[in-house]
C-alpha cells in the first residue's frame, strides 16, 4: 500500500494553564492520544464542536503547536521528516511543503500590501526565486490558477470581496509549492453563493496538483460534499474516522450520528434532531472519566464511565472508539448513491 | 381575516455616509400575523438586520427613512405607527415592550459587569408593573423554563460565567419575560455549534406555541428557516426578491437568486449533487446595479430590460410573489 503523506501516532498536545505564584497549574490535553494518517492527494475532513481540538490538531501537524507526546511523520517521497525532531533547515523546508489557509480572509491579508506583494512574500522570505522576473512569473502563474487576473495583482485587499480575498489567501498558500495544506474553517466566513466557488477551487487544486488537504470545518454538509475521508473529534480525541460516504450513510459512533442528526434539513417536513444531544461539551480541564462522551451519550452504560474505548477497526478504512459500536444501527438514507446508469 | 400583527410597507432606508447616501433597504413590504414565524433570508449586506432594527427604530443616527415608509404595529389598545414615536418613553413599546429582540452574539448583548439576573429584573421593572420581588421570581422561572439548570444560582452570575449556548438561552429568557407580541431573532443560532443550535431551535418552537407570539427570524441558513418558519422572504441587496410559504420557496423556488442560492447549498441528503456557485460577487451597496438588483449575476437576465427597469412583484398562486421580469413574462404567456 502507498505510504501516507502525514501520519500521527498517539499524538498529544498538552497546554498548561496557570501555575503562577498563587495558582496551581492545570493541564489540558487539547489533542489527546490521536493517531491519524492522511494519504497523498487526499481531501481529509476534520469535524467536531468548538473546543474539540480540531484547530490544535491541524496546527500540530504543521508544527505550529507543540507536540507533547507521540510522533508525527511527514513523507512526500522526496523528504522524510520526524516533526518532533526537525533541524532548523528541515523546519524551513517543511514550511514550504506544508501550508495553512485561515478562516477570516479579512484578517489574514495585510491591508498595506498589494495583492502581488502578498502572494510574492513567501517566495522572497523562503528564497524560492532569485530575480524579480522569476517572482513575477511565479505569482502570475499561481494567480491564474486561483482565477485572479493581472489587474487584481496591482490592487490592495480592501478592494476585494470575501470570496476574492479567500482566493488571494489560497494563492499565497500555494505559491511555495506545498504538498500539504491545512484549511481551517476556510469557507465559514463566506456567504453561501460564494462558498461553493471557493470549495470548487480547493477541489480542483487537490485534483490537478495532487495536494493533500486537512479540511477543518464545523459544517458537516460542506465536509460531506468535498472530503474523501472524515474524522470526528470530541474533547481532543478521535471518536470515528471513515470514508465520507460510509460515515454519512452509516455512522457507527453515537456522537457522529447525533452530530449529523442535529443539522436542520432543508425539507420542512423532514423529521429533525431525532437524537437530541443534551447539554454541552464538558470542560477539557476536567474531562469525564472513561469514554469522554458518556455524559451526553444516550446509550452509555457502566463500562463507559470506567474504561476508555480504544479506536478500533470496523470494516474497510473505518475506525470507531465506542465500546458498543456493533450494537448500533444509525443507517441513514442518502439520495441516489452511485450513478445508477450502469 | 384578522389584522396582521405588524405591517411593513414600502420601507426604504438610506444611510448618510462620507461617500454619499447609501441605500440599504428599498421598498420592503411584508406582514406578520399573530403566532406566525416569518423567516428573512439573505446574505451579508442584503439589509435583513437593518430591516429588523427599523422595526425597533434602533438604526444609527445617520439613518434616513424614506417618508413613504410605514410600519404599523396592531396592538390590543389600537394601532401604533412606529415612525410617529418620538420620545424614549414612547419608543419603549417597540424596544422590549411589545417587540423584543435576540441578537447573534449573546456575549455582546449582556453588560459584562452586571449580573444576568439584575439585567433581567431591570427590564421587567421598565416594561411591567411587577414589584422587584415578583420580577425576580419571574426571571428565575424564565431561566428555568429555557432549560438553564440551577436557575436560582445562575441568576446571580455574570454573562462570562455562562457557556455560549446558555447565554443564548438566557437572552431568550430575558426577551420573552416581558411577553412580547413580536420577537425579532437576528441570527440567534449562527454563533452556536449544530448540537446547541438544535437545542435552541427546539426551545424556540416550544415557546412559540406556548406564548403564541410572532417571530421575525433572520438568518442566512435556509435549513434553519425550513425547520422554524411558516413563511419566508428572500432579500438581496436591500430588496425582497421572493416571498411565500416555506414549502413554496424551498421546494419550488422561482426567482433566479433563490434558485442559485439553493443550488449553491451543500445538501446532506444528496452528497453527489454538484455545488453550483452563483456567478460573480455581491455588488457593493455603494454601487447598486440599475434595474433589477440581481441582474449582474443573473443567468437569465434580459439585456436592455433587466438592467434598466426595476421588476414589480408578480403575484403567483398561493400568496407567493416574485420580483422578476422573466417570471412575470412566463406568467403572462401562461395566461394567453
Amino acid at each position: 500500500m502507498q505510504k501516507p503523506l502525514i501520519e500521527a501516532k498517539n499524538l498529544t498536545v498538552r497546554y498548561t494553564i496557570g501555575g503562577g505564584l498563587l495558582t496551581k497549574a492545570v493541564f489540558l490535553n487539547a489533542v489527546d492520544d490521536i493517531s491519524i494518517s492522511i494519504d497523498k492527494g487526499n481531501f481529509f475532513g476534520l469535524v467536531g464542536e468548538s473546543g474539540s481540538g480540531k484547530t490544535t490538531l491541524g496546527r500540530a501537524l504543521l508544527r505550529a503547536a507543540p507536540i507533547s507526546d507521540g510522533t508525527v511523520t511527514y513523507d512526500d517521497g522526496e523528504v522524510h521528516y520526524d516533526l518532533r525532531n526537525l533541524s532548523k533547515p528541515e523546519l524551513k523546508e517543511y514550511r514550504k511543503r506544508a501550508q495553512l489557509i485561515f478562516q477570516d480572509p479579512y484578517a489574514a491579508l495585510s491591508p498595506r500590501m498589494t495583492v502581488r506583494d502578498i502572494i510574492a512574500e513567501p517566495l522572497e522570505v523562503m528564497g524560492l526565486t532569485r530575480t524579480r522576473d522569476d517572482t513575477d512569473a511565479r505569482v502570475r502563474e499561481i494567480a491564474a490558477k486561483c482565477r485572479l487576473n493581472l489587474e487584481h495583482l496591482r490592487r490592495f485587499p480592501h478592494a476585494f470581496s470575501g470570496g476574492q480575498r479567500q482566493r488571494i489567501s489560497i494563492a499565497r498558500a500555494l505559491v511555495s509549492g506545498p504538498r500539504f495544506i491545512v484549511a481551517d474553517e476556510s469557507v465559514a466566513a463566506l456567504d453561501v453563493s460564494i462558498q461553493a466557488d471557493v470549495l470548487n477551487l480547493l477541489k480542483s487544486i487537490q485534483q490537478e496538483m495532487g495536494i493533500s488537504f486537512l479540511f477543518i470545518s464545523h459544517d458537516l454538509s460542506v465536509v460531506a460534499h468535498v472530503c474523501d475521508h472524515v474524522a470526528v473529534m470530541y474533547l481532543g480525541q478521535l471518536v470515528e474516522t471513515a470514508p465520507t460516504r460510509d460515515l454519512f450513510a452509516r455512522p457507527r459512533h453515537p456522537y457522529t450520528s447525533a452530530l449529523i442528526s442535529a443539522i436542520p434539513p432543508l425539507d420542512p417536513d423532514a423529521p429533525t434532531n431525532i437524537e437530541k444531544l443534551e447539554g454541552e461539551i464538558p470542560s477539557p480541564t476536567n474531562p469525564p472519566s472513561g469514554c469522554k462522551f458518556h455524559t451526553r451519550c444516550r446509550f452509555a452504560r457502566d463500562l463507559c464511565k470506567k474504561d476508555i474505548p480504544k479506536l478500533r477497526a470496523m470494516g474497510k478504512e473505518r475506525f470507531v472508539a465506542c465500546h458498543f459500536a456493533e450494537e448500533f444501527d444509525f443507517s441513514r438514507k442518502l439520495a441516489a448513491s452511485e450513478p445508477a446508469g450502469a | 381575516m384578522s389584522e396582521p400583527l405588524i405591517s411593513v410597507k414600502d420601507l426604504t432606508i438610506r444611510f448618510r455616509t462620507d461617500e454619499g447616501l447609501v441605500t440599504a433597504v428599498e421598498n420592503v413590504t411584508f406582514d406578520i400575523n399573530p403566532g406566525e414565524v416569518m423567516g428573512l433570508v439573505g446574505e451579508s449586506g442584503s439589509g435583513k438586520s437593518v430591516t429588523a432594527k427599523a422595526l425597533m427604530r434602533l438604526n444609527a443616527g445617520n439613518t434616513r427613512y424614506d417618508p413613504k415608509s410605514r410600519i404599523i404595529l396592531n396592538l390590543p389598545d389600537g394601532p401604533v405607527d412606529v415612525f410617529s414615536l418620538k420620545r424614549d418613553a414612547e419608543l419603549r413599546v417597540v424596544r422590549g415592550g411589545a417587540v423584543s429582540m435576540i441578537f447573534q452574539e449573546p456575549m455582546a448583548s449582556f453588560a459584562p459587569a452586571i449580573s444576568v439576573g439584575k439585567q433581567m429584573i431591570e427590564q421587567l421593572l421598565i416594561h411591567t408593573d411587577l414589584s422587584k420581588a415578583a420580577a425576580r421570581d419571574l426571571s428565575i422561572e424564565m431561566l428555568d423554563r429555557v432549560g438553564i439548570p440551577d436557575a436560582a444560582r445562575r441568576f446571580d452570575q455574570y454573562a462570562f460565567e455562562f457557556s455560549g449556548g446558555m447565554r443564548q438561552r438566557a437572552m431568550i429568557a430575558m426577551a420573552l419575560s416581558t411577553r412580547p407580541r413580536l420577537l425579532i431573532a437576528d441570527e440567534p443560532t449562527t454563533a452556536l455549534d449544530v448540537t446547541i443550535q438544535a437545542q435552541v431551535i427546539d426551545l424556540m418552537k416550544d415557546l412559540v406555541s406556548e406564548f403564541g407570539m410572532a417571530i421575525l427570524f433572520i438568518t442566512h441558513d435556509l435549513g434553519v428557516i425550513a425547520q422554524t418558519a411558516d413563511k419566508v422572504a428572500v432579500m438581496y441587496l436591500g430588496r425582497i426578491v421572493e416571498k411565500g410559504t416555506v414549502r413554496q420557496v424551498i421546494r419550488d423556488p422561482q426567482h433566479p437568486y433563490t434558485r442559485g442560492l439553493l443550488s449553491a447549498l451543500p445538501k446532506l441528503e444528496d452528497l453527489e449533487a454538484k455545488l453550483t456557485p452563483v456567478p460573480g460577487d455581491i455588488p457593493s451597496p455603494l454601487d447598486r446595479p440599475a434595474g433589477c438588483v440581481f441582474q449582474t449575476r443573473c443567468p437569465v437576465a434580459i439585456p436592455g430590460r433587466c438592467d434598466r427597469d426595476v421588476p414589480d412583484d408578480t403575484n403567483l398562486s398561493g400568496g407567493r410573489s416574485v420580483a422578476c421580469h422573466v417570471v412575470a413574462d412566463s406568467v403572462k404567456q401562461g395566461m394567453t
